[in-house]
């Protein structure tokens, strides 16, 4: 039927003859990204609801039981469907951010847009169609902003706006989407020619300075290779590649959501891995180093290189 | 029981709740005890099974020396032990809070 005729919303159970729901949503998240996702169910388990937050559904419901909880379900449908009606925006996958932040301003919006690239994170506080916070990777203001929207890619949530929340940005959200475009075209502008050394390595050789980092190391596909302190970088990547790879499908067959990390530990040394904006990163760190400071030094590193 | 068959909704694809709990794992990727419940597939548990010892053999290849890997998804993270060839894997469900979306 989706691929039949285009349809905006899918309202969907659980429990299902022949494929399940979590499978359903699988499909048609993949297959048609346009699609609002409702889950409308009566099971009451905790663990299906995140799984099902974790695969990108936009509303996940328990049956109602009462005149008034049908009510606010019907309410919450009729929303959901009169944005599409109004040009509103759906897409983790077809809209860019800057796509998104425009229809939320242009219909004068307030919310909280929460954004995530891997493990980062980074919020946009938009009161009454505009701009007037932001913050991520240590960053506030007009230059989280900007760090955001260069992200290449990522998801989003949109939360309960915050009107309490101080402005900080001053600038109308066309001269901030004006300004970080030009940024971003400055930046890609000054991107080393391929025979100078790459950004990354400069990157990576800062990273690898890092109190308690062993060496570190990014992949981009089968060639293009950064590192930095190791010794057998051709092997070390090809296992990176192929152990992302492989448990981010494991991740889609069990339908539990985005990979996020892989720490693996040994008798010399600890590795954290993740895929960030189309590389693969993988950290080493001495074997004694304890796990929180491991996965704090980590999403740093992974901040550092989302910039 | 064959009518009450007729009644049951054995039609269904039940739906695959993540447990809590371990498995191990000889160097041929077979399961050798478990206490997983008999409500978790097995093929789900082989296959995470056969991930883990393809990590770490991938990483013993690489000469990276791993005894334990942690994975981290969304929604379960797998802790797993190399033994002997073979592995312990432990599955932990995560649960986060409601998440309150406003459309």
């Amino acid at each position: 039927m989706l691929d039949a005729e285009p349809f905006n919303m899918l309202i969907v159970d659980l429990n299902m003859p022949k494929m399940d729901g979590l499978q359903v949503l699988s499909i048609v998240r993949r297959k048609h990204p346009h699609v609002r996702l409702v889950v409308l169910t009566g099971v009451r388990d905790e663990q299906f609801r995140t799984r099902a937050y974790a695969m990108g559904v936009d509303q996940y419901w328990i049956k109602p039981e009462s005149d008034q909880e049908v009510g606010l379900f019907m309410e919450s449908i009729e929303s959901l469907l009169s944005r599409e009606e109004q040009g509103g925006f759906r897409g983790v996958q077809s809209k860019s951010l800057v796509d998104i932040i425009q229809l939320e301003c242009l219909s004068q919006a307030s919310c909280l847009l929460k954004t995530s690239n891997g493990l980062i994170e980074g919020k946009i506080w938009i009161n009454h169609g505009e701009v007037t916070d932001a913050e991520a990777a240590g960053l506030v203001a007009e230059a989280a902003f900007q760090r955001i929207l260069a992200w290449k890619t990522g998801s989003f949530e949109i939360l309960p706006a915050d009107e309490t929340r101080e402005r900080t940005i001053m600038d109308s959200y066309q001269g901030l989407l004006l300004n970080s475009a030009q940024a971003l075209d400055e930046a890609t502008a000054q991107a080393p020619s391929p025979e100078a050394t790459s950004q990354a390595t400069f990157a990576l050789a800062d990273i690898s300075q890092w109190p308690g980092v062993e060496f570190a190391m990014a992949v981009r596909g089968r060639k293009a290779r950064d590192y930095y302190g190791i010794e057998n970088p051709g092997p070390v990547g090809q296992w990176l590649e192929e152990t992302l790879k492989n448990f981010q499908e494991l991740g889609d067959y069990l339908q539990v959501g985005q990979l996020q990390e892989v720490v693996g530990s040994g008798p010399k040394r600890k590795i954290a891995m993740a895929t960030l904006s189309g590389s693969q990163i993988c950290i080493g760190f001495p074997a004694n180093v304890p796990p929180e400071q491991l996965r704090d030094t980590f999403k740093k590193i992974l901040e550092k290189w989302a910039c | 029981m064959g009518l009450l068959d007729l009644f049951s909704r054995s039609s269904r694809k039940a739906l695959v709740h993540l447990p809590s709990g371990s498995f191990t794992m000889d160097r041929e990727g077979r399961i050798m005890t478990s206490t997983l419940p008999r409500s978790f597939p097995e093929q789900f548990a082989l296959e995470i099974g056969k991930q883990v010892l393809t990590c770490f053999r991938g990483a013993e290849r690489a000469h990276v020396q791993l005894s334990e890997i942690v994975i981290q998804f969304s929604a379960l993270k797998i802790l797993a032990r190399e033994l002997r060839g073979g592995a312990i894997v432990f599955l932990m469900p995560q649960v986060t809070s409601q998440s309150v979306k406003r459309t």
